[in-house]
């Protein structure tokens, strides 16, 4: 029975009809009249849901439109032009990322992101894989876990803050207990310009351990134990499992953490913005600080903003080849 | 019998791993501990851990050296409004993304998904300019809005959960001619629960953490949230430590016990986040 398109806005009515249509024919109605309904309530449906998906993902959908598409859209535009915020704005084409590159303080900004990012990445990543291995199969797993992931999911300032005093140089814990225990005279942490990184990558790798610990507790449990088995009846011992079995099919896990944790690190920006401002001498000027203080101390808003754009690139090339790597991963397992 | 070797190896695991617990967690153990000492007992070598007496009065006068009390007022009135409105726009989208077919579906979960790639920074400076046109500048609205109504990741999260509900769950109620709201509201959302859980947990943290929004689009101190006040406080106190510890002891909190109650969602949603790769 061909059943015609209607105009979605007046299902509702109609669906109220068939209601009453059945209601009237009363509870022993024949069943080809309620097989009737059901059908022309599916097709109704069908049409209607073209209405009710955009309804329904409306909301998030101006979200998007207004505080991400636009601004990443402006952002650029933004970095094509000359502008203060205030006065004319001017097209100057790609002199301001032409400027960047010779900018003295963009380079300092990209070589310290890129030091910081090889303290730390590799560090944090060696270190969950032995936490989560260790935590595998444990007794108290689950308590061990809280306690590692707790500085995950704390507030950087507020965690600054505390770090701010352990790393003191004269009243600070890591120095008194370095004199105490082992004699030594520790390093002036946050103001010698050698040492304001490394202390900085120190923290962020206690704050972000617990990311890639979980994350490779979760690739563990990925792995069955049959190849333990085999490999035990061929008199593996612990050592030769680990190495040829959990951290060879832990290796896609390893892949995205450690492009994650590259991203990551490439934002890095509230510890050096609260510890050290930045300094001594720069020494902790990231890129994002390069950003913030170009656009909002400076109000340069293009030059800025074409720091930024060069910020997306470098992260959307890491995303691009880390989901290029991992598709064909996932097509090897087939 | 190789019971021995593997209880020493066992011991040896344990003592490794709390050795790891014990760095994990000194921070936080120094940070209370210190909250409650004199000043001058801060600069005792060797440290003294134990505060001799309590001194419970500091975390008094880290609230009122500064109006505290108002930036976690800030701060809380700020999250409830932005938690209510992401579970409820997320949890919408996501279940047209996952239960209902329209037009361009596919594309525009795709754009959601690469806006995820999208790194705040990027965009702050035209998002600081749109909202110094509209006026937003230096107002709750500047954070809370764009938190509010758009979460690409509260999507993606809550839509993997959507579709692994069976659809028998909705083909009922679709027989019985009930509209898609009706279905969303009365079926699907009350068996998300733990994802929503999960989402309320993940915004609630990151927006108590957030630093760098604030920063940019906040200036008076009196609209200060938590984070901003305790910069503030480092700025202006920054040789009071036992102030600042009661201070940063204050802004942890309310992370430390929704860390607590909800870790079990936190981990399954960190997972999930990585499956997505």
């Amino acid at each position: 029975m061909p059943v015609a398109r209607v105009p979605s806005f007046i299902f509702l009515e109609e669906g109220r009809l068939i209601d009453m249509k059945v209601q009237a024919a009363g509870p022993d109605a024949s069943t080809s009249l309620t097989r009737e309904k059901v059908k022309k309530n599916f097709l109704k449906k069908k049409t209607a849901d073209n209405i009710w998906g955009f309804v329904f993902i409306f909301p998030q959908l101006v979200g998007l439109i207004c505080f991400s598409l636009i601004p990443l859209i402006l952002s650029f535009v933004l970095s094509m032009m000359n502008w203060d915020g205030f006065g004319e704005r001017t097209f100057v084409g790609f002199e301001n990322f032409a400027a960047q590159f010779k900018d003295e303080e963009f380079k300092i900004a990209v070589i310290n992101t890129a030091y910081y990012t090889l303290l730390t990445v590799p560090t944090s990543i060696v270190l969950a894989i032995l936490v989560a291995i260790g935590l595998n199969k444990v007794r108290g797993k689950i308590l061990y876990r809280l306690i590692y992931f707790m500085p995950n999911i704390t507030m950087s300032v507020a965690v600054a803050v505390v770090f701010m005093w352990l790393f003191n140089a004269d009243f600070g814990l890591i120095n008194l207990y370095l004199k105490e225990w082992f004699g030594i005279e520790g390093p002036r942490w946050l103001t010698d310009t050698r040492f304001v990184m490394p202390s900085i990558a120190l923290l962020s790798i206690w704050m972000g351990l617990g990311f890639g610990m979980v994350m490779f507790l979760a690739g563990l449990q990925g792995i069955s134990s049959t190849y333990y088995e085999a490999a035990q009846i061929d008199g593996a011992n612990k050592w030769q499992q680990i190495l040829h079995i959990t951290l060879p099919l832990l290796s896609p896990t390893t892949f995205f953490v450690t492009i994650i944790s590259i991203i990551g690190s490439f934002q890095v920006f509230d510890q050096s913005f609260v510890m050290t401002s930045g300094g001594p001498a720069k020494a902790s000027y990231t890129m994002v600080f390069h950003i913030y203080e170009t656009a909002f101390v400076d109000f340069t808003f293009g030059k800025s903003t074409s720091a930024a754009v060069i910020l997306f690139l470098i992260i959307l090339t890491l995303t691009l080849f880390q989901m290029y790597i991992s598709k064909r991963w996932v097509h090897y397992e087939d | 019998m190789p019971a021995k070797g593997f209880r020493i190896s066992t011991i040896l695991l344990h003592a490794a791993l709390l050795l790891g617990a014990c760095v994990m967690a000194l921070p936080f153990v120094w940070m209370v501990l210190s909250a409650l000492k004199d000043l001058s007992q801060v600069f005792i070598v060797p440290p003294k851990w134990i505060p001799d007496p309590f001194v419970w009065s500091n975390f008094k006068d880290s609230l009122t050296a500064l109006p505290f009390g108002r930036a976690y007022f800030n701060s809380f009135y700020i999250n409830v409004i932005v938690v209510f409105c992401q579970l409820l726009t997320c949890s919408m989208a996501a279940y047209a993304f996952a239960k209902i077919r329209f037009p361009f579906r596919e594309p525009m979960f795709i754009l959601f998904l690469a806006t995820m790639m999208v790194p705040g920074q990027v965009t702050i400076i035209p998002l600081y300019l749109l909202l110094k046109n509209i006026g937003w500048l230096d107002s709750h609205l500047s954070i809370i809005v764009p938190s509010a109504i758009l979460n690409a990741f509260g999507v993606f999260l809550l839509r993997q959960f959507f579709k692994g509900i069976p659809k028998e769950m909705e083909e009922a109620a679709i027989v019985d001619g009930a509209n898609r709201w009706t279905i969303y509201f009365r079926i699907m959302l009350p068996l998300t629960k733990p994802a929503l859980s999960a989402l309320g947990i993940f915004t609630f943290l990151g927006m108590w953490n957030n630093f760098f929004y604030p920063l940019i689009f906040l200036n008076s101190p009196d609209k200060f949230t938590v984070p901003m006040m305790l910069n503030l406080y480092r700025g202006m106190y920054a040789t009071d430590w036992t102030l600042m510890m009661a201070g940063a002891a204050i802004a942890l909190v309310p992370v430390l016990i929704v860390y607590i109650i909800g870790q079990r969602y936190i981990i399954e949603g960190v997972t999930l986040s990585g499956i997505k790769g």
